[in-house]
């Protein structure tokens, strides 16, 4: 009763409340009219299509849908002894109709992921099958080759019976299913992903340490100079951040060559012998060098624009109570910086772990990183599934920590230039 | 950075030990981008400093390959330059549009899921550059613009929204928004007082997230490399090729004039930034 009478209403009768309500909301759709275009956009030309990389990795339909007829003979097969004459005519079929459409090429190279030595066979397979009297396919099939007589081959083709597969994944971290359906690690000697993977952390780890090394005493100065020597300063800071990646890049490699101006330097005084001049670039060192002077200023301009908030006066007076330099230092300035420290060190080191361009060009074959795999797969092997799993290893790694940064920085407080 | 009189012998020591350090890196910062401006008026074919370069010989130094970035006959400079002013001019173009009017929508205070909505479209900034390459790469292929120039526009848009977003939300944290309402009570209609009132005061940052669009297209190479065709080649995908196989000095007189656009920029940036900062009344 008392609330009804104590309702404030608008001059045309509508409770205050809510009018107020309303008008709140109309003010929420209208902002978000105004995101939508662009939210629109990136949902269908980007986060989609990010979507669409997960579908890609896991679909494994071709198979499924090439040897339709052999995996619905399979479901009655226990897979210990070689399936029965049924399952070879099914596979018969299926084949035939392959080589009819041209190919059962793509089913080798399909095959030959799950098992080597697919290749052959089918092509052996191929030329033998013309020649089939009807009936009888299990003796006939397993007279083109010993292997069509090994059960493992038939569990092999059994496998890739399912439309999604996990496998890009495993194979991405050097593991497969085996023959029992474990899933194990490939042979010592092969596994060139772990590797990728180990040195994509390790190198992006470095990268970040030596740029905070570097730009923490630049910062400093840049923060703690007057106006006008520090505006003339900060352009060597913003200049190569603003220069193109591949111009600093190209200036990495004049300098590394062998013939270089580095080079000619170490040989000037002394270092090295003039005939036996080190190699710089193609390595890991090429790429420890340019990525890290490529992502310095990602680190300065984060340091300095915390830095630059923090009055001269809080270490005096740390000193004025007693403490030495390094001690006002240690204990009053350097906490200040943390969140500065944060956000360079997670820029930076995102940057690092995503890096494509600086490694393929400086980095040879023992500074390349996951990027240039991805790559190597979406150009060359074509096996655009597997980049994508791997893509996406990726991704998941870097919005971990897109998301400690949004704990820890606020991606609203990112600052450039 | 004097140092106190009463400072003692090894903080002062240890003063220009840091200055020291301090120089060692602005010199490691800033100085591999000056050795190509001399190696580009090199007159031989190396890309090292030969006797006569070193000897200041002025018959070893020449404008060869600037000729030849310009004239050659087999050099798709041109068209490389052509094609990057366009994509890059039209990428900035629906990046500070589509930026602008999104950043308006996350600096009003009615916002919903203001967060969430910001991540995602900060996203492109912060997801590695192969893997956006990868994903654009397969919608455009679906779309049937992969190989276009509007493919390379749409891809360079996604990529250059965030800056956008970002340096504009930047410049309306600091907009005292009773102006728009000063005009909206005088009876101006929205569109009218956006562009009376509003864009002009916050133009600096709308025209520095620009600049940082247009550089994000001008120098983008990972998406490019996967969309373009040959009669979309731009000048990063010709520098990436002739970095990987025929490095040829003329890679390096098209690297200095690129260094002498960046170096435009900046000093344009600058001065935005620096007006913004004043208009905002953060005087330092």
């Amino acid at each position: 009763m008392s609330s009804e009478t104590n309702q404030i209403l608008t001059t045309d009768g509508i409770p205050l409340e809510v009018s107020l309500k309303k008008a709140e909301r109309k003010n929420k759709i209208k902002a978000f009219l105004l995101v939508a275009p662009l939210l629109l956009f990136l949902i269908i030309t980007y986060v989609f299509p990010i979507g669409d990389m997960l579908f890609r990795s896991v679909d494994d339909k071709m198979v499924t849908q090439m040897l339709p007829k052999t995996f619905k003979a399979m479901e009655n097969w226990d897979g210990q002894e070689l399936p029965d004459e049924e399952v070879f005519a099914a596979f018969h079929e299926d084949f035939v109709k392959l080589v009819e459409d041209k190919r059962e090429g793509k089913l080798s190279t399909q095959l030959n992921y799950t098992k080597n030595g697919f290749k052959s066979i089918i092509k052996k397979l191929r030329r033998a099958s013309k020649k089939f009297e009807e009936g009888n396919y299990k003796e006939q099939i397993m007279s083109v080759h010993k292997r069509w007589a090994d059960v493992e081959y038939w569990r092999a083709i059994q496998r890739r019976a399912p439309e999604f597969t996990g496998q890009k994944y495993l194979k991405g971290m050097d593991m497969y299913v085996n023959e029992e359906g474990k899933i194990v690690s490939v042979e010592e000697d092969r596994r060139i992903h772990r590797v990728l993977w180990l040195r994509t952390l390790e190198i992006a780890f470095f990268v970040t340490v030596f740029c905070f090394l570097m730009a923490y005493p630049i910062a400093h100065l840049l923060a703690t100079l007057p106006m006008k020597y520090s505006n003339l300063l900060m352009i060597c800071v913003l200049l190569p951040f603003w220069t193109s990646l591949l111009v600093r890049t190209a200036s990495w490699m004049i300098l590394l060559q062998q013939q270089g101006i580095v080079n000619d330097f170490f040989v000037g005084i002394g270092l090295v012998a003039d005939d036996n001049r080190p190699e710089m670039m193609y390595n890991k060192t090429g790429s420890y060098v340019a990525m890290t002077q490529i992502l310095l200023p990602f680190m300065v301009l984060p340091l300095y624009s915390v830095m630059k908030t923090i009055s001269p006066s809080l270490m005096r007076a740390g000193k004025s109570l007693g403490g030495t330099p390094f001690v006002a230092f240690w204990k009053v300035y350097f906490p200040l910086t943390i969140p500065g420290i944060g956000a360079g060190c997670l820029l930076v080191f995102i940057l690092a772990i995503g890096y494509y361009i600086t490694p393929a060009l400086v980095g040879g074959a023992s500074g390349t990183l996951i990027s240039n795999q991805i790559a190597f797969h979406m150009k060359s092997t074509l096996d655009w599934s597997f980049a994508s799993a791997m893509g996406l290893m990726l991704l998941s790694g870097v919005l971990v920590i897109y998301w400690l940064y949004n704990k820890i920085v606020g991606i609203d407080n990112i600052k450039l230039g | 950075m004097a140092l106190p009189k009463y400072t003692e012998p090894h903080y002062r020591i240890w003063h220009y030990i840091y200055l020291t350090i301090c120089g060692a890196v602005f010199f490691f910062l800033i100085a591999p981008l000056f050795v190509i401006f001399p190696l580009s008026f090199n007159a031989e074919e190396f890309l090292s400093f030969s006797d006569g370069m070193k000897r200041l010989d002025p018959d070893a130094f020449s404008l060869r390959w600037y000729k030849d970035m310009i004239y050659g006959t087999k050099n798709p400079w041109g068209l490389a330059a052509k094609n990057s002013f366009i994509i890059a001019i039209f990428a900035t173009i629906g990046s500070v549009i589509l930026g602008t009017v999104a950043a308006l929508g996350l600096s009003s205070r009615h916002m919903p899921y203001k967060g969430l909505i910001m991540a995602v479209l900060i996203s492109p900034m912060i997801v590695p550059l192969i893997i956006s390459g990868v994903a654009i790469f397969f919608f455009m292929a679906k779309a049937g613009l992969a190989a276009t120039h509007t493919g390379i526009v749409l891809a360079h848009i996604i990529l250059g929204t965030p800056f956008v977003v970002i340096t504009v939300t930047a410049t309306l944290s600091g907009f005292d928004h009773s102006v728009t309402r000063a005009a909206a009570s005088l009876g101006s209609d929205p569109v009218n007082t956006f562009m009376k009132i509003t864009l002009p005061l916050i133009l600096p940052g709308v025209i520095s997230g620009g600049l940082f669009a247009f550089v994000t297209s001008f120098d983008e190479v990972v998406v490019v490399l996967f969309l373009a065709g040959l009669e979309n080649t731009t000048i990063p995908i010709q520098m990436w090729t002739g970095l990987r196989e025929q490095l040829s000095p003329t890679i390096l007189a098209v690297a200095t004039c690129l260094i002498i656009l960046s170096t435009l920029i900046l000093v344009t940036a600058e001065l935005l930034r620096r007006r913004s900062e004043r208009l905002r009344g953060i005087n330092r």
